[in-house]
């Protein structure tokens, strides 16, 4: 029983930081339609500022989480000024072949100038280790993303729902051309929205150098699962894939635990088995943009 | 008109290359050139620089000629793909007239090129790949780095002694992780030992915490681990946040997971690991100590045991060309490499006569702190082990 609910919470702490993670994966695809297949670059650029500033300068690890968010955000709002801008206009194809190309000389830079092995966070003694609650193993440091993370969602959440900046930018993406008619600065909007999806990518590449391994293939490798969130998860919203994220999070720990055989497989198959009976995912828009 | 011109352009380069290929047996004899072919970049890249860095130390503390010749080195990087692999491998030897290929990160490259080998009759140095099967491809392929085999069995057979009798094993689902398991299984149930849950994880892997889950779970005294040097910091830190540590599970394995590339920065996580392996940066010989010291003065980091087989490999081939007189008719080089012995700084070592395969002392060691730094500190030597998986069948 103990096992089962510790598997539980593994689950979803993973799930937490995939979301991170991928919600700003989300809101560039499905908010602006665009295809930023270099989301992971963004992610392993905060998870390395993160690591240089805790290891090199001795950074607490506390105060050098913002530090990776913010400056994955400027790096977001350099690239969308100088590079995204242009395309947003262009073609799917091209945004890939763009936004593949960015993830390659990430992974060439950053390997040129911090080395091909991995990076490991020093952390705080507070978070390593195991807190047995009522006989379940509940890891500090899991425990502590999903709380970040829990946070954030909530945070988010309620920005776009309440706030004017939300409304501007669900006007934004719902109708470009009425809402620069009624005054709204829709590419100030959404290069802001950008430059905080970039942020977030970061937060969570820093966050997730313990668990996932920070290394400078982490855009290519990780790619695959930030994608596998958002067409699970539809990409209109952000409860749509922050359910995906939970479930696959989950899905993921018990079929490696349950069936080690199959057990990477899992994902995989619940992607398919959503997507064929929901092909937009479960939160999708139907209607063709 | 065009096609006409492109027919003019293959004949002249064929003529060219007939020139070059009749031209050929004329070569500069004043000169030894060794193609390196390694994993600069990519994943396996610390592989690729540890032997780079090692043969660079070589030459820099023994000079650069031998038997009157000088030695040459091209290194091309093939990023641990095959393909690249054999394409630099074929270049080498075409055009820049190689007399040594050597290097080869991975089991696939080194197995890429074990044909180009044989039919240019020239000897092929595996620096690091570390499959049983390798020096069987190719009557010029000898190797200077280990077989998985080799520590896998010893430490299985370490573990029955030391009173582990029940082991869980997590590997990396790929064939060294399955060498290493097998080896491992065979010798360590032979014992009388138990395996009572066996894991085989994705090589790309993110996550091992399910994994753990589980072996934390099936209560072994100890678990087996193989999985790639570069994840082995990972795993680690999560061993010790599931609290296996404390639940008096012990790691065990080859030493490829303790990599001294690595070690330092795992944490004290990775204390009171028991690994079985062919070389520990504190090895307690002079002449490691020397060599350690040279090579963090010229690289400024640690050597592992990559670093040590490109510096025996280096070695190996000075030795050879000695011993010919700076014939570098690639028989004779084998011949002149079958039987030797050196000391290296893992400790003495020789190529096997019969397999061209390493013979090594195979040591147990665990991690400990040594002046506030990791290190694998050996406690235990098994004397010049053979490569089983070979000497088996």
């Amino acid at each position: 029983m103990a096992s089962v609910l510790t598997n539980l919470f593994d689950g979803v702490a993973y799930g937490m930081l995939l979301f991170v993670l991928a919600c700003g994966l989300a809101v560039t695809l499905g908010l602006m339609n665009f295809v930023n297949l270099a989301h992971g670059a963004f992610a392993m650029a905060g998870g390395y500022v993160c690591a240089v500033l805790v290891n090199n300068s001795g950074w607490p690890f506390f105060a050098a989480l913002p530090l990776a968010f913010v400056a994955s955000a400027a790096i977001g709002i350099l690239l969308e000024r100088l590079l995204y801008r242009h395309l947003y206009a262009g073609s799917h194809l091209d945004q890939v072949l763009f936004s593949i190309g960015l993830v390659f000389m990430s992974v060439a830079g950053v390997d040129f100038i911090m080395g091909s092995s991995r990076v490991f966070m020093k952390l705080p003694a507070a978070l390593e280790g195991q807190i047995d609650l009522f006989g379940v193993g509940i890891g500090r440091y899991r425990l502590m993303i999903v709380v970040i993370c829990g946070l954030l969602t909530v945070a988010l959440q309620l920005i776009l729902a309440k706030t004017r900046f939300g409304s501007r930018l669900r006007a934004a993406v719902d109708d470009p051309r009425a809402a620069i008619g009624l005054g709204i600065n829709v590419p100030q909007v959404f290069a802001f929205t950008f430059a905080f999806g970039c942020g977030l990518a970061g937060l969570g590449g820093a966050l997730s150098a313990e668990i996932l391994g920070l290394d400078p293939y982490f855009p290519l490798k990780f790619m695959i699962y930030f994608l596998i969130v958002v067409t699970v998860g539809g990409s209109s919203s952000i409860t749509g894939p922050f359910l995906a994220s939970l479930l696959l999070g989950i899905a993921d720990v018990a079929g490696k635990y349950y069936f080690p055989k199959v057990g990477p497989f899992v994902i995989y198959t619940v992607m398919i088995v959503i997507l064929i009976w929901r092909p937009n995912g479960l939160f999708g828009r139907t209607a063709a943009r | 008109m065009f096609n006409r011109r492109e027919m003019l352009l293959w004949a002249a380069t064929t003529a060219a290359m007939s020139a070059l290929c009749t031209a050929a047996p004329a070569r500069a004899e004043d000169s030894v050139k060794i193609g390196l072919i390694l994993p600069m970049t990519g994943g396996q890249a610390s592989t690729g620089k540890q032997i780079d860095n090692a043969i660079k130390l070589y030459m820099q503390q023994k000079g650069d000629t031998v038997a009157g010749k000088k030695i040459e080195i091209i290194l091309k990087d093939d990023a641990a793909i095959p393909d690249n692999t054999k394409r630099l491998a074929q270049e080498l030897i075409v055009n820049d007239k190689v007399n040594f290929i050597a290097g080869f990160g991975v089991t696939p490259a080194a197995l890429a090129a074990a044909p180009l080998a044989t039919q240019a009759k020239i000897p092929e140095i595996v620096m690091a790949a570390g499959t049983s099967i390798i020096t069987e491809r190719s009557p010029y392929i000898v190797r200077t780095s280990f077989t998985l085999a080799q520590s896998s069995t010893i430490i299985g057979d370490w573990a029955v002694k030391n009173g582990i009798k029940k082991v869980a094993t997590l590997t990396s689902d790929y064939a060294p992780g399955n060498d290493a398991l097998a080896s491992f299984k065979q010798h360590f149930t032979a014992g009388g030992g138990e395996i009572v849950e066996e894991v085989k994880v994705p090589l790309a892997n993110p996550d091992f915490a399910p994994f753990l889950q589980r072996m934390k779970d099936a209560k072994p005294d100890a678990m087996f681990v193989f999985v790639p040097a570069g994840q082995g910091g990972n795993f680690m830190k999560q061993y010790a946040e599931r609290g296996l540590d404390k639940s008096g599970i012990r790691v065990i394995g080859p030493g490829d997971v303790m990599d001294d590339d690595l070690l330092n920065n795992m944490g004290d996580a990775a204390l009171g690991a028991v690994t079985a392996h062919l070389y520990s940066a504190a090895h307690p010989s002079q002449m490691n100590k020397d060599f350690v010291a040279a090579y963090k003065k010229a690289f400024g980091t640690r050597p592992g045991f990559m670093a040590v087989s490109g510096y025996d490999g280096i070695h190996l081939i000075y030795e050879a060309l000695k011993k010919t007189n700076g014939d570098t008719d690639g028989d004779k080089l084998i011949e002149a490499m079958k039987g030797m012995k050196w000391e290296s700084p893992r400790g003495p070592i020789s190529i096997d006569p019969e397999t061209r395969d390493i013979v090594q002392n195979i040591y147990i060691r665990k991690v400990e702190k040594v002046d506030g730094e990791l290190y694998n500190v050996e406690f235990e030597t098994f004397e010049a082990v053979k490569d089983s998986g070979k000497t088996k069948k």
